[in-house]
Protein backbone atom coordinates (compact mmCIF):
# COMPACT_ATOMS: atom_id res chain seq x y z
CA UNK A 1 0.00 0.00 0.00
CA UNK A 2 1.41 3.11 -1.16
CA UNK A 3 0.32 6.80 -0.35
CA UNK A 4 0.64 10.24 -1.37
CA UNK A 5 -0.80 13.42 -1.05
CA UNK A 6 -2.44 16.10 -3.06
CA UNK A 7 -1.92 19.66 -2.89
CA UNK A 8 -5.87 20.99 -1.68
CA UNK A 9 -5.24 24.93 -1.96
CA UNK A 10 -4.55 24.70 -6.08
CA UNK A 11 -7.21 23.09 -6.75
CA UNK A 12 -9.65 25.26 -4.63
CA UNK A 13 -8.26 28.44 -6.58
CA UNK A 14 -8.61 26.68 -9.65
CA UNK A 15 -12.57 26.13 -8.45
CA UNK A 16 -13.02 29.41 -7.57
CA UNK A 17 -11.38 31.20 -10.94
CA UNK A 18 -13.89 28.58 -12.97
CA UNK A 19 -17.17 29.41 -10.99
CA UNK A 20 -16.65 33.43 -10.87
CA UNK A 21 -15.98 33.20 -15.03
CA UNK A 22 -18.99 30.19 -14.98
CA UNK A 23 -21.10 33.39 -13.01
CA UNK A 24 -19.89 35.87 -14.68
CA UNK A 25 -20.94 33.94 -18.38
CA UNK A 26 -24.79 33.47 -17.13
CA UNK A 27 -25.18 37.02 -14.88
CA UNK A 28 -27.79 34.85 -12.96
CA UNK A 29 -27.87 36.97 -9.32
CA UNK A 30 -25.49 35.79 -6.20
CA UNK A 31 -25.53 32.42 -6.00
CA UNK A 32 -26.08 29.93 -3.47
CA UNK A 33 -23.51 27.11 -2.45
CA UNK A 34 -25.08 23.92 -1.27
CA UNK A 35 -22.20 20.67 -0.17
CA UNK A 36 -23.06 17.39 -0.36
CA UNK A 37 -22.37 15.59 3.01
CA UNK A 38 -19.20 14.94 4.25
CA UNK A 39 -16.53 16.22 2.00
CA UNK A 40 -18.79 17.78 -0.42
CA UNK A 41 -19.82 20.89 2.64
CA UNK A 42 -16.03 21.18 3.55
CA UNK A 43 -15.16 21.88 -0.29
CA UNK A 44 -18.62 24.22 -0.29
CA UNK A 45 -17.44 25.92 2.87
CA UNK A 46 -13.79 26.93 1.93
CA UNK A 47 -15.20 27.95 -1.68
CA UNK A 48 -17.98 29.80 0.38
CA UNK A 49 -14.89 31.72 1.56
CA UNK A 50 -13.49 32.93 -1.65
CA UNK A 51 -15.91 33.84 -3.85
CA UNK A 52 -17.00 35.68 -1.03
CA UNK A 53 -20.92 34.46 -1.11
CA UNK A 54 -23.43 36.03 1.25
CA UNK A 55 -26.06 34.09 1.81
CA UNK A 56 -25.83 30.85 4.66
CA UNK A 57 -24.16 27.66 3.08
CA UNK A 58 -27.14 24.87 2.56
CA UNK A 59 -25.88 21.39 3.21
CA UNK A 60 -27.32 18.10 1.74
CA UNK A 61 -27.51 14.29 2.79
CA UNK A 62 -28.16 12.41 -0.06
CA UNK A 63 -28.50 9.25 1.60
CA UNK A 64 -31.90 9.06 1.22
CA UNK A 65 -32.12 9.16 -2.61
CA UNK A 66 -29.33 6.78 -3.37
CA UNK A 67 -29.87 3.95 -6.00
CA UNK A 68 -28.21 1.20 -3.71
CA UNK A 69 -30.29 1.03 -0.62
CA UNK A 70 -32.26 -2.31 -1.44
CA UNK A 71 -28.61 -3.65 -1.90
CA UNK A 72 -26.03 -1.54 0.84
CA UNK A 73 -28.62 -0.25 3.47
CA UNK A 74 -28.00 3.21 4.94
CA UNK A 75 -24.65 3.99 5.79
CA UNK A 76 -23.48 4.49 9.42
CA UNK A 77 -23.66 8.51 9.91
CA UNK A 78 -26.26 9.74 7.98
CA UNK A 79 -26.40 13.08 8.51
CA UNK A 80 -28.94 15.78 7.97
CA UNK A 81 -29.63 18.26 5.28
CA UNK A 82 -30.04 22.00 6.51
CA UNK A 83 -31.29 24.11 3.73
CA UNK A 84 -32.17 27.43 5.02
CA UNK A 85 -33.06 29.29 2.49
CA UNK A 86 -35.35 29.12 -0.80
CA UNK A 87 -33.70 27.37 -3.76
CA UNK A 88 -36.88 28.72 -6.15
CA UNK A 89 -35.29 30.96 -8.82
CA UNK A 90 -31.80 30.97 -7.93
CA UNK A 91 -28.06 29.80 -8.93
CA UNK A 92 -27.01 27.24 -6.90
CA UNK A 93 -23.47 25.44 -6.98
CA UNK A 94 -24.28 21.97 -5.88
CA UNK A 95 -20.36 21.44 -4.47
CA UNK A 96 -18.82 17.68 -3.93
CA UNK A 97 -15.41 16.57 -3.35
CA UNK A 98 -14.68 13.29 -5.88
CA UNK A 99 -17.49 12.83 -8.46
CA UNK A 100 -16.74 9.39 -9.91
CA UNK A 101 -19.65 7.46 -11.15
CA UNK A 102 -22.13 10.44 -11.08
CA UNK A 103 -24.40 8.31 -8.70
CA UNK A 104 -23.97 10.41 -5.80
CA UNK A 105 -24.49 13.47 -7.53
CA UNK A 106 -27.73 12.01 -9.73
CA UNK A 107 -28.84 11.56 -6.03
CA UNK A 108 -27.86 15.03 -4.90
CA UNK A 109 -30.07 16.70 -7.82
CA UNK A 110 -32.72 14.80 -6.70
CA UNK A 111 -32.66 15.67 -3.37
CA UNK A 112 -31.97 19.53 -4.38
CA UNK A 113 -34.99 19.56 -5.92
CA UNK A 114 -37.06 18.34 -2.84
CA UNK A 115 -36.54 21.67 -1.95
CA UNK A 116 -37.90 23.62 -4.95
CA UNK A 117 -37.36 24.71 -8.33
CA UNK A 118 -33.24 26.26 -8.63
CA UNK A 119 -33.04 28.51 -11.93
CA UNK A 120 -29.63 26.51 -12.50
CA UNK A 121 -27.44 24.33 -10.89
CA UNK A 122 -23.83 24.23 -11.52
CA UNK A 123 -22.15 21.10 -10.25
CA UNK A 124 -18.20 22.07 -8.68
CA UNK A 125 -15.94 19.30 -7.53
CA UNK A 126 -12.40 18.87 -6.85
CA UNK A 127 -11.64 16.20 -8.21
CA UNK A 128 -13.04 14.56 -11.60
CA UNK A 129 -12.16 10.99 -11.08
CA UNK A 130 -13.10 9.14 -14.37
CA UNK A 131 -15.62 5.94 -14.85
CA UNK A 132 -18.87 7.54 -15.20
CA UNK A 133 -21.77 5.41 -14.90
CA UNK A 134 -24.02 8.03 -15.52
CA UNK A 135 -24.36 11.19 -18.54
CA UNK A 136 -23.49 13.64 -15.84
CA UNK A 137 -20.94 15.73 -15.74
CA UNK A 138 -19.15 18.85 -13.20
CA UNK A 139 -19.21 22.21 -14.71
CA UNK A 140 -16.17 22.94 -13.30
CA UNK A 141 -13.59 20.64 -11.32
CA UNK A 142 -10.61 21.14 -9.61
CA UNK A 143 -8.38 18.42 -11.14
CA UNK A 144 -8.94 15.90 -13.68
CA UNK A 145 -6.98 11.95 -12.74
CA UNK A 146 -7.83 9.25 -14.41
CA UNK A 147 -7.27 6.39 -11.82
CA UNK A 148 -7.03 2.63 -11.40
CA UNK A 149 -10.03 1.20 -9.52
CA UNK A 150 -7.27 -0.19 -6.71
CA UNK A 151 -6.64 3.65 -6.33
CA UNK A 152 -8.60 4.86 -3.52
CA UNK A 153 -9.01 8.67 -3.45
CA UNK A 154 -10.53 10.53 0.31
CA UNK A 155 -10.60 13.83 1.06
CA UNK A 156 -10.19 14.05 4.98
CA UNK A 157 -11.11 17.22 6.98
CA UNK A 158 -12.51 19.62 7.69
CA UNK A 159 -9.05 21.65 8.88
CA UNK A 160 -7.01 21.33 7.48
CA UNK A 161 -8.20 20.12 4.20
CA UNK A 162 -6.07 17.06 2.55
CA UNK A 163 -6.55 14.58 0.04
CA UNK A 164 -4.76 11.35 -0.30
CA UNK A 165 -4.48 9.04 -2.87
CA UNK A 166 -4.05 5.19 -1.63
CA UNK A 167 -2.91 2.64 -4.15
CA UNK A 168 -3.45 -1.10 -2.78
CA UNK A 169 -0.79 -3.47 -3.74
CA UNK A 170 -1.88 -4.99 -7.33
CA UNK B 1 -32.89 -12.03 20.68
CA UNK B 2 -30.84 -12.94 17.65
CA UNK B 3 -33.43 -12.92 15.59
CA UNK B 4 -33.60 -9.45 15.23
CA UNK B 5 -29.97 -9.09 13.98
CA UNK B 6 -28.10 -10.42 11.49
CA UNK B 7 -24.65 -12.03 11.51
CA UNK B 8 -22.96 -8.51 11.40
CA UNK B 9 -25.11 -6.95 14.09
CA UNK B 10 -27.31 -5.02 11.53
CA UNK B 11 -30.98 -4.79 12.21
CA UNK B 12 -32.87 -7.47 10.18
CA UNK B 13 -36.09 -6.58 11.95
CA UNK B 14 -37.40 -4.56 15.08
CA UNK B 15 -39.06 -6.91 17.88
CA UNK B 16 -37.92 -5.86 20.93
CA UNK B 17 -35.65 -3.32 22.70
CA UNK B 18 -33.86 -5.51 24.53
CA UNK B 19 -30.38 -5.97 24.38
CA UNK B 20 -29.85 -3.87 21.59
CA UNK B 21 -26.42 -3.17 21.32
CA UNK B 22 -25.74 1.08 22.37
CA UNK B 23 -24.47 2.04 19.31
CA UNK B 24 -27.31 0.35 17.24
CA UNK B 25 -29.90 2.00 19.83
CA UNK B 26 -28.09 5.90 18.92
CA UNK B 27 -27.53 4.63 15.49
CA UNK B 28 -31.24 4.31 15.10
CA UNK B 29 -32.15 7.98 16.90
CA UNK B 30 -29.26 9.33 14.80
CA UNK B 31 -31.01 8.46 11.38
CA UNK B 32 -34.26 9.38 13.00
CA UNK B 33 -32.73 12.68 13.50
CA UNK B 34 -31.57 13.30 10.08
CA UNK B 35 -35.08 12.29 9.15
CA UNK B 36 -36.64 14.78 10.97
CA UNK B 37 -35.50 17.13 8.35
CA UNK B 38 -37.31 15.89 5.87
CA UNK B 39 -40.77 17.18 6.84
CA UNK B 40 -39.27 20.39 6.72
CA UNK B 41 -38.52 20.38 3.32
CA UNK B 42 -41.43 21.70 0.49
CA UNK B 43 -42.09 17.92 -0.57
CA UNK B 44 -41.68 15.86 2.57
CA UNK B 45 -41.18 12.36 0.71
CA UNK B 46 -37.59 10.69 0.56
CA UNK B 47 -37.41 8.11 -2.53
CA UNK B 48 -35.51 5.80 -0.53
CA UNK B 49 -38.00 2.97 -0.48
CA UNK B 50 -39.60 3.70 -3.79
CA UNK B 51 -41.40 0.25 -5.32
CA UNK B 52 -41.18 -1.77 -1.95
CA UNK B 53 -44.40 -2.75 0.04
CA UNK B 54 -45.00 -2.41 3.56
CA UNK B 55 -48.17 -3.96 4.96
CA UNK B 56 -49.79 -2.76 8.51
CA UNK B 57 -51.23 -6.02 10.20
CA UNK B 58 -52.98 -4.78 13.11
CA UNK B 59 -54.58 -7.47 14.88
CA UNK B 60 -55.42 -5.07 17.60
CA UNK B 61 -57.17 -1.78 17.21
CA UNK B 62 -54.61 1.41 16.91
CA UNK B 63 -55.40 5.02 15.54
CA UNK B 64 -51.79 6.42 16.82
CA UNK B 65 -49.27 3.89 15.98
CA UNK B 66 -50.97 2.59 12.57
CA UNK B 67 -51.51 6.64 11.40
CA UNK B 68 -47.66 7.35 12.16
CA UNK B 69 -45.96 4.05 10.77
CA UNK B 70 -48.52 4.45 7.62
CA UNK B 71 -46.90 8.22 7.34
CA UNK B 72 -43.65 6.97 7.72
CA UNK B 73 -44.08 4.59 5.31
CA UNK B 74 -45.60 6.94 2.68
CA UNK B 75 -42.36 9.24 3.40
CA UNK B 76 -40.58 6.82 2.49
CA UNK B 77 -42.05 6.71 -0.71
CA UNK B 78 -43.19 2.94 -0.30
CA UNK B 79 -46.79 1.34 -0.77
CA UNK B 80 -49.03 0.63 2.52
CA UNK B 81 -51.41 -1.54 3.10
CA UNK B 82 -53.59 -1.46 6.27
CA UNK B 83 -55.01 -4.73 7.38
CA UNK B 84 -57.44 -4.74 10.17
CA UNK B 85 -57.20 -8.58 10.94
CA UNK B 86 -59.84 -8.19 13.99
CA UNK B 87 -62.73 -7.92 11.38
CA UNK B 88 -60.94 -9.99 8.07
CA UNK B 89 -59.86 -13.88 7.74
CA UNK B 90 -58.72 -14.98 10.98
CA UNK B 91 -62.46 -14.99 11.79
CA UNK B 92 -63.23 -17.09 8.80
CA UNK B 93 -61.03 -19.95 10.56
CA UNK B 94 -57.37 -18.90 8.65
CA UNK B 95 -54.53 -19.46 10.50
CA UNK B 96 -51.75 -16.78 10.88
CA UNK B 97 -49.35 -19.03 9.03
CA UNK B 98 -52.15 -18.94 5.99
CA UNK B 99 -52.35 -15.42 6.17
CA UNK B 100 -48.50 -14.80 6.11
CA UNK B 101 -47.96 -17.36 2.94
CA UNK B 102 -50.88 -15.51 0.90
CA UNK B 103 -49.68 -11.79 1.58
CA UNK B 104 -45.91 -12.86 0.87
CA UNK B 105 -47.34 -13.78 -2.23
CA UNK B 106 -48.24 -10.50 -2.88
CA UNK B 107 -44.85 -9.58 -2.68
CA UNK B 108 -44.97 -7.78 -0.13
CA UNK B 109 -41.09 -6.47 1.67
CA UNK B 110 -42.44 -5.57 5.51
CA UNK B 111 -44.90 -6.38 7.87
CA UNK B 112 -45.62 -4.02 10.79
CA UNK B 113 -47.75 -5.76 13.41
CA UNK B 114 -49.75 -5.21 16.59
CA UNK B 115 -50.75 -7.99 18.47
CA UNK B 116 -52.65 -8.75 21.41
CA UNK B 117 -50.12 -11.74 22.21
CA UNK B 118 -46.12 -11.72 23.98
CA UNK B 119 -44.20 -13.01 21.11
CA UNK B 120 -46.97 -12.82 18.10
CA UNK B 121 -44.27 -10.56 16.08
CA UNK B 122 -41.51 -13.17 16.82
CA UNK B 123 -43.17 -15.84 15.73
CA UNK B 124 -44.26 -13.92 12.56
CA UNK B 125 -40.38 -13.50 12.40
CA UNK B 126 -39.58 -16.68 12.23
CA UNK B 127 -41.71 -18.00 9.89
CA UNK B 128 -41.43 -14.45 7.26
CA UNK B 129 -39.97 -15.62 4.12
CA UNK B 130 -36.28 -14.15 3.69
CA UNK B 131 -35.53 -10.69 3.09
CA UNK B 132 -39.84 -9.77 4.39
CA UNK B 133 -38.80 -7.63 7.61
CA UNK B 134 -40.66 -7.48 10.56
CA UNK B 135 -41.33 -4.21 12.58
CA UNK B 136 -42.99 -5.14 16.09
CA UNK B 137 -46.12 -2.13 16.62
CA UNK B 138 -46.93 -3.77 20.25
CA UNK B 139 -47.22 -7.29 21.42
CA UNK B 140 -49.40 -8.22 24.34
CA UNK B 141 -47.70 -7.23 27.63
CA UNK B 142 -44.40 -7.79 26.11
CA UNK B 143 -42.62 -4.77 23.80
CA UNK B 144 -43.50 -1.52 21.89
CA UNK B 145 -40.09 -0.86 20.66
CA UNK B 146 -40.40 1.66 18.08
CA UNK B 147 -42.80 3.84 21.22
CA UNK B 148 -39.59 3.40 23.34
CA UNK B 149 -37.44 4.46 20.85
CA UNK B 150 -39.33 7.32 19.84
CA UNK B 151 -39.66 7.92 23.39
CA UNK B 152 -35.49 7.95 24.26
CA UNK B 153 -35.59 10.33 20.99
CA UNK B 154 -37.91 12.87 22.24
CA UNK B 155 -35.77 12.53 25.94
CA UNK B 156 -32.89 12.64 23.76
CA UNK B 157 -34.36 15.91 21.80
CA UNK B 158 -35.28 18.17 24.75
CA UNK B 159 -32.51 17.28 27.02
CA UNK B 160 -29.75 16.31 25.47
CA UNK B 161 -27.72 13.49 26.64
CA UNK B 162 -29.21 10.70 28.92
CA UNK B 163 -26.26 10.07 31.34
CA UNK B 164 -26.58 12.19 33.44
CA UNK B 165 -31.01 11.78 33.68
CA UNK B 166 -33.14 11.30 36.24
CA UNK B 167 -36.57 9.23 34.41
CA UNK B 168 -39.59 8.15 36.21
CA UNK B 169 -41.66 6.01 34.51
CA UNK B 170 -45.55 6.23 36.36
CA UNK B 171 -48.45 3.67 36.30
CA UNK B 172 -49.06 0.06 35.41
CA UNK B 173 -45.77 -0.93 35.07
CA UNK B 174 -46.77 -4.30 35.20
CA UNK B 175 -49.09 -4.90 32.25
CA UNK B 176 -47.19 -2.56 29.96
CA UNK B 177 -45.17 -2.93 27.20
CA UNK B 178 -44.13 0.57 26.68
CA UNK B 179 -42.62 0.61 29.94
CA UNK B 180 -40.89 -2.82 29.55
CA UNK B 181 -39.57 -1.09 26.09
CA UNK B 182 -38.81 1.74 27.25
CA UNK B 183 -36.61 0.04 30.45
CA UNK B 184 -34.63 -1.78 28.31
CA UNK B 185 -34.01 1.08 25.37
CA UNK B 186 -32.97 3.73 28.15
CA UNK B 187 -30.65 1.23 29.56
CA UNK B 188 -28.82 0.39 26.30
CA UNK B 189 -28.31 3.94 26.24
CA UNK B 190 -27.04 4.85 29.08
CA UNK B 191 -30.07 6.90 30.51
CA UNK B 192 -28.78 7.73 34.85
CA UNK B 193 -31.68 6.57 36.78
CA UNK B 194 -34.89 4.81 36.03
CA UNK B 195 -37.66 4.98 38.35
CA UNK B 196 -40.58 2.87 38.14
CA UNK B 197 -43.52 4.48 40.23
CA UNK B 198 -46.57 2.29 40.85
CA UNK B 199 -49.03 0.75 43.53
CA UNK B 200 -47.81 -2.40 44.91
CA UNK B 201 -50.40 -4.30 42.93
CA UNK B 202 -48.65 -3.04 39.70
CA UNK B 203 -44.92 -3.79 40.15
CA UNK B 204 -43.81 -6.29 38.25
CA UNK B 205 -41.44 -8.88 40.16
CA UNK B 206 -37.99 -8.53 39.56
CA UNK B 207 -37.48 -5.28 37.77
CA UNK B 208 -34.94 -3.87 39.80
CA UNK B 209 -32.92 -6.32 38.19
CA UNK B 210 -32.91 -4.43 35.56
CA UNK B 211 -31.71 -1.43 37.27
CA UNK B 212 -34.52 0.35 37.87
CA UNK B 213 -35.43 1.75 41.41
CA UNK B 214 -39.25 0.93 42.49
CA UNK B 215 -41.34 3.71 44.61
CA UNK B 216 -44.67 3.23 45.49
CA UNK B 217 -44.83 6.86 47.05
CA UNK B 218 -45.21 9.14 44.18
CA UNK B 219 -43.94 12.47 45.48
CA UNK B 220 -41.06 10.17 46.51
CA UNK B 221 -40.32 9.43 43.22
CA UNK B 222 -40.82 11.99 41.25
CA UNK B 223 -37.93 14.15 43.67
CA UNK B 224 -35.83 15.71 41.08
CA UNK B 225 -36.53 13.95 38.57
CA UNK B 226 -35.55 15.19 34.64
CA UNK B 227 -38.33 13.24 32.89
CA UNK B 228 -41.96 11.92 33.88
CA UNK B 229 -43.20 9.27 31.98
CA UNK B 230 -46.84 8.77 32.24
CA UNK B 231 -48.30 5.67 31.22
CA UNK B 232 -52.42 5.39 30.27
CA UNK B 233 -54.19 3.10 32.86
CA UNK B 234 -55.69 0.31 30.55
CA UNK B 235 -59.76 0.37 31.98
CA UNK B 236 -60.03 -3.01 31.30
CA UNK B 237 -57.27 -4.09 34.19
CA UNK B 238 -59.06 -1.71 36.73
CA UNK B 239 -62.04 -4.26 36.36
CA UNK B 240 -59.70 -6.99 37.40
CA UNK B 241 -59.38 -5.72 41.59
CA UNK B 242 -55.85 -4.60 41.04
CA UNK B 243 -56.69 -1.03 41.67
CA UNK B 244 -60.62 0.10 43.20
CA UNK B 245 -61.25 2.90 41.64
CA UNK B 246 -60.09 5.83 38.48
CA UNK B 247 -60.80 8.51 41.24
CA UNK B 248 -58.12 6.15 43.85
CA UNK B 249 -55.83 6.01 41.07
CA UNK B 250 -55.45 9.66 39.92
CA UNK B 251 -55.10 11.18 43.99
CA UNK B 252 -52.55 8.84 44.55
CA UNK B 253 -50.17 8.60 41.24
CA UNK B 254 -52.28 11.29 39.19
CA UNK B 255 -49.91 13.94 37.85
CA UNK B 256 -51.32 17.43 38.96
CA UNK B 257 -48.87 20.91 38.98
CA UNK B 258 -48.35 20.15 42.63
CA UNK B 259 -46.76 17.15 42.35
CA UNK B 260 -45.05 18.33 38.95
CA UNK B 261 -43.24 20.95 41.53
CA UNK B 262 -41.42 18.08 43.09
CA UNK B 263 -39.58 17.42 39.80
CA UNK B 264 -36.56 19.26 38.49
CA UNK B 265 -37.67 23.11 37.59
CA UNK B 266 -37.19 21.82 33.75
CA UNK B 267 -38.91 18.36 34.02
CA UNK B 268 -40.91 17.60 30.66
CA UNK B 269 -43.78 15.27 30.65
CA UNK B 270 -44.36 12.32 28.73
CA UNK B 271 -47.47 10.10 27.74
CA UNK B 272 -47.60 7.33 25.31
CA UNK B 273 -51.07 8.68 24.40
CA UNK B 274 -54.14 8.57 24.33
CA UNK B 275 -54.16 10.39 27.59
CA UNK B 276 -56.82 9.72 30.09
CA UNK B 277 -57.47 12.98 31.26
CA UNK B 278 -58.41 12.90 35.08
CA UNK B 279 -57.06 9.57 35.70
CA UNK B 280 -53.27 9.73 34.51
CA UNK B 281 -52.90 13.41 34.06
CA UNK B 282 -54.31 16.26 35.31
CA UNK B 283 -55.80 18.09 31.92
CA UNK B 284 -53.21 21.39 33.13
CA UNK B 285 -50.23 19.24 32.96
CA UNK B 286 -51.27 17.10 29.94
CA UNK B 287 -51.51 20.66 27.97
CA UNK B 288 -49.02 22.51 30.25
CA UNK B 289 -45.76 23.92 29.30
CA UNK B 290 -43.77 21.21 30.22
CA UNK B 291 -45.50 18.52 27.97
CA UNK B 292 -43.73 16.98 25.07
CA UNK B 293 -47.14 14.99 24.65
CA UNK B 294 -47.74 16.29 20.67
CA UNK B 295 -43.69 16.24 19.79
CA UNK B 296 -43.66 12.71 20.76
CA UNK B 297 -46.44 12.22 18.07
CA UNK B 298 -44.37 14.09 15.10
CA UNK B 299 -41.11 12.18 16.37
CA UNK B 300 -42.48 9.25 15.94
CA UNK B 301 -42.86 9.35 12.36
CA UNK B 302 -39.16 10.04 11.50
CA UNK B 303 -38.26 6.91 14.23
CA UNK B 304 -40.62 4.71 12.29
CA UNK B 305 -38.72 6.25 9.07
CA UNK B 306 -35.06 5.35 10.53
CA UNK B 307 -36.48 2.11 11.85
CA UNK B 308 -38.13 1.15 8.34
CA UNK B 309 -34.80 2.01 5.91
CA UNK B 310 -32.74 -0.14 8.32
CA UNK B 311 -34.42 -3.38 8.22
CA UNK B 312 -35.19 -2.82 4.96
CA UNK B 313 -32.10 -1.53 4.12
CA UNK B 314 -29.91 -4.45 2.24
CA UNK B 315 -26.50 -5.25 4.43
CA UNK B 316 -24.77 -5.40 1.07
CA UNK B 317 -21.17 -7.99 1.30
CA UNK B 318 -19.04 -5.83 3.44
CA UNK B 319 -19.73 -2.36 5.24
CA UNK B 320 -17.28 -0.13 2.26
CA UNK B 321 -15.13 2.22 4.61
CA UNK B 322 -16.49 5.28 3.26
CA UNK B 323 -19.22 5.50 0.77
CA UNK B 324 -17.84 8.44 -1.60
CA UNK B 325 -15.35 5.70 -2.41
CA UNK B 326 -18.15 3.21 -3.32
CA UNK B 327 -19.80 5.64 -6.00
CA UNK B 328 -18.19 9.44 -5.62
Amino acid sequence: MSERELDVPPLLERMAAGLTRELERRDGGPPILVGVHTGGVWVAQALHERLRARPPLGTLEVAFYRDDHATSGLKAAVRTSEVPFTVDGRTVILCDDIIHTGRTARAALNALFDYGRPAAVLLAVLVDRDARELPIQPDVCGECLELAARQRLKLHGPDPLRLTLEEASP
Amino acid sequence: MSVQLDAQGNLRHLLTTEGLPRELLTRILDTAGSFSGVIGKSVKKVPLLRGRTIINLFFEPSTRTRTTFELAAQRLSADVLNIDVASSSTSKGESLLDMLRNLEAMQCDAFVVRHADSGAAEFIARHAAPGVAVVNAGDGRHAHPTQALLDAFTIRHEKGALEPLTIAIVGDILHSRVARSQIHALRGLGAGEIRAIAPRTLQPRGIEQLGVRLYEDMDAGLEGADVVIMLRLQRERMRGALLPSEGEFFSRYGLTEQRLERTHPQAIVMHPGPVNRGVELDPRVADGPRSVILQQVTNGIAVRMAVMSMVLGGQGEAAPASIEEVAG
